[in-house]
């Protein structure tokens, strides 16, 4: 399967990324990792006509502490996040969930601003944002903005960014030695969730159980009010519509749910 | 479009279309024909090569993204006539059947023993979590993998293992 044509541009700066972004307008792509974007293309599932390859931009790469957040550029791929002994140390639970991502070789490739912005969400890292109360930092035309991981994806690939905006950076709160846990659901080697639960500080995110990551608030609610986690973890699937696939139908995926927020609660990783 | 890459130490200079993957630059201009196409959807690891070092699918990076930067084919490994220590205990151990994934399967294996030159035999497993291989049911290519980890650090980690 080969990719429509297209004209190709190594955007040579963030800025020059962004101006590129505003020349082209919706007949524009940025590419970062190409694993989301490139598999779309050879399926004609996407059709751009400019590729702006921003994948090897060094200023939008790397891991540092500000403050009492951790901040990671956008192109940062899925293995340097999950091999980062700071973000291993300041919060696990992204290091494990960046470590979940499909395969070894889709890791050296895939990035963090790629997973966040092509929002799907079966996905593990806006899962993980979203449990860690995380928020993405963008750049446009008009200045740059921050949106918080609870109002990022607007649904199914989709998102809060306007099509002249770039992911520059994302920001998660520092949460050294807090309990967490994970739990990806697969019947597949490198497959996405069929359910994913992640949870850290009393938050609880589930993914794929519904068209964005969601917060499972009854959870956090019974939780916050001193429920037991069996009975907290009971109320995981409420309100949520999820879809229905091959994987999956509605009920089994909210049974799901109830169980792998149990588990997630119980820091069980899996 | 232009693109300069080392390719098996090789430095090459070449006019592509945009849109030409990495796989098909290696199979159809230079005549490499190591990386196979087998799913054409990133799963199956058929077409691992590595790139600046680290394993990647090259059905999913466009040639142009390799601008620049080094790519480690099958056909790179083997020096002054020996093959690489990975190739040798693949054939040692019969970590094959058909074929048909070994190049992918080993240079994933490669890119895994650079980052972690003692794997435990649940780390090979799940380093080569991105490589199906049809035929073998994965036992011998483990076992491949780790007698590899012994030879490259002189040691014998398989032996190690069995003899436990
Ligand atoms: C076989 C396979 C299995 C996978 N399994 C999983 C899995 O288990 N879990 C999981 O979470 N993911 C999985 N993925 C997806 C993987 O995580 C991708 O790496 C990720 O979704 C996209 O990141 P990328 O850098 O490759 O983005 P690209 O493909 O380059 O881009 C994706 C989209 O985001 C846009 N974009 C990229 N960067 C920016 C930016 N900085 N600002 C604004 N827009 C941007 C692009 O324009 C495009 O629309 C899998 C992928 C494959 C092919
Ligand atoms: S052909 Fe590239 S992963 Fe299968
Ligand atoms: S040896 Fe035949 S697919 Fe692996």
């Amino acid at each position: 399967m080969i990719p429509a044509p297209f004209d190709y541009v190594r955007a040579t700066s963030a800025g020059h990324a962004l101006e590129l972004l505003t020349e082209h307008g919706d007949e524009a792509k940025l590419l970062a990792g190409g694993h989301s974007l490139l598999p779309m293309m050879k399926l004609r599932l996407a059709v751009p006509s400019v590729l702006i390859d921003i994948g090897s931009l060094d200023e939008l790469a790397g891991i540092a502490v500000d403050g009492d957040d951790l901040v990671i550029g956008a192109t940062t791929r899925h293995a340097d996040v999950a091999a980062s002994d700071l973000v291993r140390a300041e919060a696990p639970l992204l290091a494990w969930s960046a470590a979940q991502v499909g395969d070894p070789q889709i890791r050296h490739r895939g990035t963090i601003g790629g997973s966040l912005a092509h929002s799907d969400p079966a996905a593990d890292l806006p899962m993980a944002l979203t449990a860690l109360g995380g928020s993405m930092e963008l750049a446009g035309p008009n200045g740059p903005r921050t949106v918080a991981a609870d109002d990022f994806s607007a649904g199914y690939f989709e998102t809060a960014m306007e099509e002249d905006e770039l992911l520059t950076a994302v920001r998660i709160p520092r949460r050294p030695g807090e309990p967490w846990g994970y739990q990806k659901f697969t019947r597949r080697a490198n497959d996405w969730a069929i359910v994913g639960v992640a949870t850290v500080a009393g938050r609880v995110a589930l993914a794929n159980m519904g068209a964005r990551p969601l917060r499972a608030t009854a959870v956090e609610e019974a939780l916050a009010g001193g429920a037991s986690v069996s009975d907290a973890a009971a109320l995981a699937a409420e309100g949520t519509e999820p879809g229905e696939d091959i994987h999956a139908d509605r009920e089994y995926r909210q049974h799901l749910a109830r169980v792998l927020t149990r588990r997630a609660l119980e820091g069980r990783t899996g | 479009m232009k693109v300069q890459l080392t390719v098996n130490g090789e430095a090459r200079a070449d006019d592509v279309e945009p849109r030409l993957l990495l796989v098909h630059y290696l199979r159809e201009v230079l005549g490499l024909r190591a990386a196979n196409v087998g799913c054409d959807t990133t799963s199956c690891g058929a077409c691992t090569v590595l790139l600046g070092g680290r394993s990647v699918k090259s059905c999913t990076v466009l040639a142009v993204q390799a601008d620049g930067a080094q790519v480690t084919t099958a056909e790179g490994l083997a020096t002054g006539g020996e093959l690489h220590p990975v190739q040798a205990a693949f054939r040692q151990e019969h970590g094959l059947q058909c074929g048909f994934c070994t190049p992918g399967m080993v240079m994933a294996a490669t890119g895994l023993l650079s980052e972690n030159p003692h794997p435990t035999e649940a780390e090979v497993r799940e380093g080569l979590e991105g490589n199906f291989c049809r035929c073998t049911g994965y036992h011998n290519i483990v076992r491949a993998v780790l007698a590899a980890a012994g030879q490259l650090d002189g040691e014998g980690a398989l032996e190690q293992e069995v003899a436990q």
